[in-house]
């Protein structure tokens, strides 16, 4: 056994390895202590703003929307316009079969708008994921507009463009009750959804699945040449982000008791869009800072000055496109690595 | 009214729309052709050429000749300071950058306007000439249609000729078709795509002041009509005139039937219909090159 001379740890033995890039794998793949901070903050924030729950529940909703979003964009490098289309289905999913009392229970009901949004990832991925660039672009916008003037249409299921109010959703563990007033169960499900959630996407990024994924991004070409059966990993991907998207979407039907077609239009998906990139996309957290931030300036600003937060986020985006490309944790790595680098250097 | 006359009102009604969206998106099949520029922001030009118009017929009492000489003038000028400082600097970025930015500039158009206009729509005030409506034998119908389809066929027929029978329209095919054989043929692609680009836009502007009548104007404009630029552009290919003006006029007489006879999602017939021959010919009816 070579456990006695190997550095890299029991991990690798377990799996019977030991080269570098394994190595550096796992450890990309560790816990570092910093990865608990959001968690701490969710939880003190329930205890220190017991009247920004509501907020506070859409904030997480959010930040797994976009982490949804990540998953193809940022990891798989499948450039989306229409990713509310899966967000939509999932709260449209949970909203049906609550409004017309079919199935109530909230667990099971996500799980089901994760099934109902990945179909429609599957099926739209088979066809749309043969193009790219602006076709891509152009048949994930169509996908979504379609989408949503069809549930326009079937206003005698889906409620057209009023939606379906006042959804009665089960109490979950058939214990805690949804209360409008008090978001407390909303926020704490919402929490323990998300975490779920991220953990998933946490280990498939470091997984090979996850690592073949980044080679596509990075270069297509060479991963057909190694073999890499490019089109079923990205089916499989925007499957898999597709149903996250879905439970993002079936959460917030659920924490808001309501569902309507904003759930599905171009406005949604331009803003998980904008969140990503301001956070910083392909880098897992960039998901939790930019929702914190741009729902912050939203929910502050906008309610005052709603021109003023249009015309600043404006601003913010064509900045972000010229200069800061990785968002906003790029920008703090490269002023990380830049102090790091003033310390080293003698 | 019998049914031919039905018919040919409501095809009379779609193309002038049609006819709009091929002002509108005409100078963005180039640009994008040119440059693969993913821009967005094309409708903010229409809008802001239409709110030129609208401002300078209302509050300066121009005539409606001149208030669209002034918002092609305006708007062009607005869109090269913007392509020299701005979009100059992403056409080696990847599409995801470029459709950040621009939708940041979609953002600033519309607030700006808000600010300095208001958010009110704006109403624009036909001159009487084309007010009223026009005998055409067989059927009674606005003038103002009429009219529109007439210009927009002769502006189709001016950029076709333009593109097929002069210098510069020979070597906008020759860049859209292989644009590094056209650089180092010694064409001055950067020049050419400036020119291109105020055009385009100032041609938007004219869409833009056009179609104020009948499609509104209000700052939401460049998102309201985003999708519709999009899809007649990627349909009709890119840096194909008549395959843009066969886009426009297709899209807009079945947006108008599909409002009259299915007002309720009716429009989702556009979607399917763009997404079969976006699949089928991914470079569009006319295109000679991939999206």
């Amino acid at each position: 056994m070579s456990a006695a001379v190997s550095p890299a740890g029991e991990a690798s033995v377990a799996a019977g390895i030991d080269n570098p890039a394994a190595r550096v794998l796992m450890q990309r793949h560790r816990f570092r202590w910093w990865e608990a901070l959001p968690w701490i903050a969710a939880i003190v924030s329930y205890f220190a703003f017991p009247d920004y729950l509501g907020f506070g529940t859409d904030l997480l909703v959010t930040i797994l929307f976009a982490l949804s979003l990540d998953l193809a964009l940022g990891y798989a490098g499948i450039i989306t316009l229409g990713h509310a289309a899966f967000f939509g289905a999932g709260a449209y999913t949970v909203g049906m079969l609550a409004s017309y009392n079919i199935w109530t229970e909230p667990i099971t009901s996500l799980l089901l708008a994760a099934l109902a949004a990945a179909a429609i990832g599957v099926l739209s991925g088979l066809v749309l994921l043969r193009t790219k660039g602006l076709t891509l672009l152009m048949l994930t916008l169509c996908t979504m507009a379609l989408l949503e003037q069809a549930a326009n249409m079937a206003h005698a299921y889906t409620g057209g463009f009023d939606g379906l109010p006042s959804l009665p959703i089960a109490p979950v563990f058939g214990v805690f009750e949804f209360n409008p007033l008090y978001a407390d169960t909303q926020y704490l499900f919402a929490l323990g959804v998300l975490l779920v959630c991220f953990l998933f996407v946490r280990t498939l990024v470091y997984s090979p699945f996850g690592q073949s994924l980044t080679g596509i991004r990075e270069n297509v070409l060479r991963m057909h040449a190694i073999g890499s059966p490019v089109r079923r990993r990205l089916i499989v991907c925007y499957a898999i982000s597709a149903a996250l998207a879905g439970i993002a979407g079936g959460l917030w039907a659920q924490t808001n008791a309501y569902v309507n077609l904003s759930t599905l239009g171009l406005d949604r998906a331009a803003t998980v869009l904008i969140v990503l990139i301001l956070g910083g996309y392909g880098r897992l957290y960039g998901a939790f800072i930019g929702a914190v931030v741009y729902l912050a300036l939203e929910h502050f600003l906008a309610q005052i000055y709603p021109t003023a937060w249009q015309l600043g986020l404006g601003l913010l985006l064509v900045l972000i496109a010229l200069f800061a490309r990785n968002g906003i944790l790029g920008l703090g790595e490269t002023l990380w690595r830049r102090y790091r680098a003033k310390r080293t250097a003698p | 009214m019998n049914f031919a006359a039905d018919f040919a009102g409501i095809l009379l009604g779609g193309l002038a729309a049609g006819t709009v969206l091929f002002i509108v998106s005409v100078g963005l099949s180039v640009t994008m052709g040119l440059m693969g520029f993913v821009n967005l922001a094309h409708g903010a030009f229409a809008m802001f050429g239409g709110y030129i118009v609208v401002l300078a017929m209302n509050r300066a009492h121009f005539g409606f000749a001149v208030a669209l000489a002034l918002g092609f003038i305006a708007t062009a000028a607005l869109s090269v300071v913007l392509e020299r400082f701005l979009y100059r600097r992403l056409y080696r970025a990847g599409e995801l950058d470029q459709v950040l930015f621009t939708i940041g500039l979609i953002f600033i158009f519309i607030a700006s306007m808000t600010i300095v206009v208001g958010p009110e729509s704006q109403t624009l005030q036909l001159p009487p000439a084309l007010g009223g409506q026009l005998n055409l034998g067989f059927i009674q119908y606005r003038t103002y249609s009429i009219f529109l389809i007439v210009v927009g066929f002769a502006i189709a027929l001016g950029i076709w000729l333009t593109f097929e029978r002069t210098r510069i329209g020979g070597q906008i095919r020759a860049t859209v078709d292989n644009r590094r054989m056209a650089e180092s043929l010694g064409i001055n692609v950067d020049r050419l795509f400036t020119i291109t680009f105020a055009f385009g836009s100032g041609m938007a502007a004219i869409g833009g002041g056009l179609g104020a009548e009948f499609l509104g104007l209000d700052p939401q404009y460049p998102l309201k009509y985003l999708v519709y630029f999009l899809i007649v552009v990627s349909v009709g290919g890119l840096g194909s005139v008549i395959g843009v003006y066969y886009a426009a006029l297709i899209l807009g007489v079945l947006d108008f039937v599909l409002t009259l006879y299915l007002p309720k999602g009716g429009t989702i017939f556009i979607y399917v219909l763009t997404i079969l021959i976006l699949l089928a010919r991914p470079q569009g009816l006319f295109g000679r090159k991939e999206l």
